[in-house]
């Protein structure tokens, strides 16, 4: 912007019209930027300030259920002054009680698995459907979208019915005589497993097919041509490009799945403990706002390397895509 | 990549979208069933989606949805595709790097670190919760969904033709209604129908940042999810399935159509 | 130096000294970043003259014309045209109009929206504007094509539309960047004539951009050659050609033979160059002054050098060698002889006659000669 301003000022008089719109424009151009920016700041980073600074306050029974409330009616020096009452407290209560640290654990350790299996499950797909003529290609792109279109809640439901102990899959295998007893999925880790896959599906195929469908097939002709069997030039040539949208993927399911909520409260039952489920008990049950706020912090702190690596990811892909 | 299509490839594929419509496909059918237990097949029966129509809670949780989910999106595509613009036409500026890294987080932020940190700030500056606040707190989420949609098709954006625009004595200003505008509508009617649906579909960031008398229809949903699965519920589900997919499929049938019709104007023209 | 001049005899304001300059570069340089683009660079067009930007890629002349349309603003130094400075005036106030090398036609407006485009927003009336845009059609014929979406018209059509565009306004200067490059050869050479058809009948000034020598030398009243941001040479096709202002121009445009050496004697109009095996040629020098003993260069194109298996007797100059290469392209022949100094030497042969007498093969004896005025002298 300043170089703008040099050169008005060294303008001739007779660019005084000029000038005029362009001061309009440069005004329009603040304002593009500005908006979305003061949106993102004021719903998006302080929110996170606000979840800090209460995480330090004391419970109370009173609403706000915290004490000292944020309060921007003594203005910013009130707000301000009201952190000197802050302490470490509710980070403490949470290193005490084994149940968070657990909670914390198993629920990086589920994501984990889950993110692997999804792997494991979407990589065939995109595969299959970078290889298919060029002419259903977009249909098969749609099918694999329409359902991230259609609502997460309903396709989490779709699966109680199945898993349940007298549900659908049992009823089969009962019937085929694959099993005498029905079997126990609902309620457990495995129903976690299964809802996480199938939700976060679309988020793995879609970045994968992207990079595998650029590939250049040639590619894997020459290294047949060169004496490669098949299956060695997938691991050699096939797999290592595809690794961007590998690590695209990975991300995209890892980072929510760490957080999630609907499924392991709808198919995970009271058994399982992932944090999501905490963070939202310790919120709406035991109204406890100090403490999962806490949760919440280190939640967020725990994903800081993923989210940057998706970030840096993002980048990566808006610079090739110019 | 272009080759014969194997076995495994079809094999693969099969199953995978075995995988992700047989649920859907068994909650609609069961949506059906003249048996109150989901999973019995008892004959076929319209009468739960009746029974749905007179349950007085469930539309006005519906009716609630489609105003947030229409608010929010239009406000969150003018906001999302600024962003767009920003991320794309301005390269440098003073915390470029804070501001992208504000539109690519909530991507991925799960949701109840949001829905948490959102409600926080409501009731720190004191709005109450409700209608208001969650329109707010959509807007937020899918504002970001907005401005990677309409962004990657702004980086394919020809800039010659804003040159072109103003060369021919367009103003700037001009030169975005009449020329950037209506080439990249498209891109920006697909991030309001994305940011509907996104506000459509949430639960947790609702039923954080929601108070009473702005029950959405994902929390009447779930709520009674929760007491178990009901044939009500799966026809309410059928119906929700079926405006999404219908709306998705016409969209994605026109855009073919044009797309096929564009191919063959430029066949045409080709050859003279 | 005898006249070399354009080709429409009577159209030569750069060699008037009252004529008045229209467009004017005055040291202008245009830096992005640590990258100069152009560097310090001044250049004066005429009014009606179809003046030709060539060059490799990189080298400034896009840059150019984008300063001059208002896309870019230049570093240091000032454009003026028809007396006006042209800083701080944005683009859409220029009077001047530029066809894009993508064409940029707007894609969701028909033929005639794109031509009407630049008109409206002048503010022309509404039944001017249709007049203007039917008579444009006309000029490119693509009157039924006028309710057309530009993905409905081929290459060639889409770029007489950007052509149409681009003149409605009737600008005092048309600017064209790389117009032909999107098109298939033989559409090319046809476009080239219809452009310069329509300058004459338009009148306006002309300033194209390209990458294409052939393409500047058929079109062009002047061509500047630029490398690396500066002007190398401005001059007519024939000067260009016939005299290369550098060793850099010579190669440039069209193939050509050097032969190095030093200057051995010198009269009023002649040098003898002694070469650096010993063997010496006579040429004319065209008065430039160079010191006994100089290294300088002799550049001679390769139609100007005669084959022959035999000494020619009047020859002034004449070296022997052997045939090393041919090459027979149908019109001519292009042989590449190997001098006894291990020089390769390019000489191309207009086959005038079906059957010629005494044909050159591989590994024949052959001679080379010139006239002294067939070349010019270059400093080294």
């Amino acid at each position: 912007m300043s170089n703008i301003a040099v050169a008005d000022a060294a303008a001739p008089p007779t660019a005084a019209k000029p000038f005029l719109t362009r001061l309009g424009a440069g005004f329009i151009n603040r304002l593009v930027i500005i908006v979305p920016y003061l949106w993102l700041l004021f719903f998006f980073l302080i929110p996170f300030v606000i979840v800090f600074k209460i995480s330090l306050s004391q419970t109370a029974i009173a609403m706000p259920p915290y004490t000292p409330v944020l309060d921007f009616s003594d203005g910013v020096s009130g707000f301000f002054a009201g952190f000197r009452d802050l302490n470490f407290d509710n980070y403490v209560w949470l290193t005490q009680d084994a149940l968070y640290f657990k909670a914390y654990i198993t629920s990086l350790i589920i994501a984990a698995i889950s993110t692997v299996l999804t792997l494991l499950v979407g990589y065939p797909i995109a595969y299959g459907m970078a290889r298919a003529p060029a002419t259903i290609r977009p249909t098969l792109l749609m099918l694999v979208i329409l359902p991230f279109w259609t609502s997460f809640l309903i396709r989490v439901y779709a699966w109680i019915g199945i898993l349940k102990p007298e549900g659908l899959l049992n009823q089969l295998l009962l019937s085929l005589h694959i099993i005498n007893q029905p079997l126990v999925i609902l309620n457990t880790y495995t129903a976690i497993f299964i809802g996480i896959v199938y939700s976060y599906l679309p988020f793995m195929v879609l970045p994968l097919y992207s990079s595998l469908e650029k590939m250049d097939y040639s590619l894997i002709e020459a290294a047949k041509d060169l004496g490669c069997p098949p299956t060695a030039a997938f691991w050699k040539i096939t797999f290592p490009l595809s690794l961007p949208g590998v690590i695209a993927g990975c991300l995209l399911v890892f980072i929510p799945a760490v957080g999630e909520f609907v499924i392991p409260d709808l198919l995970g039952g009271s058994q399982t403990l992932m944090i999501g489920k905490t963070l939202w008990n310790e919120f709406f049950a035991n109204r406890d706002w100090p403490v999962s706020s806490a949760v919440a912090v280190i939640l967020l702190l725990l994903l800081t390397v993923p989210i940057m690596l998706f970030q840096q990811a993002q980048a990566r892909a808006q610079e090739q895509g110019k | 990549m272009n080759t014969t299509w194997s076995r495994f490839n079809v094999t693969s594929i099969v199953l995978g979208f075995a995988f992700l419509y047989l649920p859907i496909v068994l909650l609609i059918v069961f949506s059906f069933n003249e048996s109150k237990l989901v999973t019995v097949w008892g004959g076929f029966s319209t009468k739960w989606y009746v029974s749905l129509f007179h349950n007085q809670g469930l539309m006005d949780a519906t009716w609630v949805t489609a105003r947030v989910g229409v608010i929010s999106a239009t406000v969150a595509t003018v906001l999302g595709t600024l962003a767009a613009l920003t991320l794309t036409r301005y390269t440098r500026f003073n915390g470029r790097v804070l501001f992208s890294g504000m539109v690519f987080a909530p991507l991925v932020m799960p949701e109840v670190i949001t829905g948490l940190s959102l409600l926080l700030l409501f009731v720190a500056v004191g709005l109450d919760r409700g209608f208001f606040t969650v329109t707010l707190a959509h807007i937020t989420l899918t504002m970001c969904f907005v401005a990677v949609v309409v962004q990657s098709r702004l980086v394919s954006f020809d800039r010659s033709l804003e040159e072109a625009a103003m060369d021919l004595g367009a103003t700037p200003a001009k030169t975005f209604f009449q020329i950037t505008l209506p080439v990249i509508l498209p891109a920006i009617v697909s991030g309001w129908m994305l940011a509907f649906t996104l506000s459509l579909d949430d639960l947790v960031i609702a039923s954080f940042t929601s108070g009473p008398g702005a029950t959405t229809l994902p929390m009447k949903i779930y709520s009674q999810v929760r007491l178990g699965v009901t044939p009500e519920i799966n026809a309410a589900c059928t119906i929700l399935i079926a405006v999404v997919a219908v709306g998705v499929i016409i969209a994605s049938i026109a855009n073919k159509r044009r797309e096929v019709q564009r191919q063959l104007d430029e066949q045409a023209a080709q050859r003279g | 130096m005898k006249s070399l001049g354009s080709i429409r005899r009577d159209f030569a304001p750069w060699n008037d000294p009252n004529a008045k300059p229209y467009i004017q570069f005055d040291n202008v340089t245009k830096k992005f970043g640590d990258f100069t683009a152009v560097n310090n660079l001044s250049l004066t067009i005429f009014e009606r003259e179809f003046f030709a930007l060539l060059g490799a890629s990189g080298c400034g002349k896009s840059t150019l014309l984008r300063m001059l349309a208002g896309f870019e603003e230049p570093t240091a130094g000032r454009i003026l045209l028809d007396g006006q400075d042209l800083r701080g005036i944005p683009p859409y106030r220029r009077p001047v109009n530029m066809m894009f090398q993508s064409y940029a036609l707007f894609p969701h407006m028909t033929v005639e929206n794109n031509i009407a485009f630049g008109l409206k927003q002048e503010g022309m009336p509404k039944p001017d504007i249709e007049k203007r845009v039917a008579e444009m059609l006309k000029l490119v014929k693509l009157e039924q094509f006028a309710k057309r979406k530009p993905h409905q018209l081929s290459g060639g059509q889409r770029q007489r539309v950007a052509l149409a565009r681009s003149v409605a306004k009737r600008p005092k200067v048309l600017l064209l960047d790389e117009p032909l490059g999107a098109l298939d050869k033989k559409l090319r050479e046809e476009t080239q004539f219809e452009l310069m058809d329509l300058q004459q009948e338009l009148g306006l000034t002309f300033v194209v951009v390209t990458h294409d020598q052939e393409e500047a030398m058929t079109m062009a009243d002047r061509i500047a050659i630029m490398d690396k941001g500066e002007v190398m040479q401005v001059a007519t096709p024939a000067e260009v050609y016939e005299a290369p202002a550098s060793r850099f121009v010579a190669h440039f445009v069209g193939n050509v033979n050097m032969f190095e050496g030093k200057v051995a004697e010198r009269s009023a109009n002649t040098t003898r160059i002694t070469g650096p095996s010993g063997a010496q040629i006579v040429v004319e020098n065209g008065g430039a002054a160079a010191a006994a003993n100089a290294d300088i260069v002799f550049a001679i194109r390769p139609e100007k050098i005669k084959v022959s298996s035999k000494k020619p007797a009047d020859a002034v100059n004449a070296l022997e060698g052997e045939v090393y290469d041919v090459a027979y392209l149908g019109d001519m022949t292009v042989y590449h002889i190997r001098l006894d100094d291990g020089q390769i030497v390019r000489a191309s042969a207009l086959n005038a006659a079906r059957v010629t007498e005494d044909p050159l093969t591989w590994n024949d004896r052959a001679w080379v000669s010139f006239r002294p005025d067939a070349g010019v002298v270059l400093a080294r």
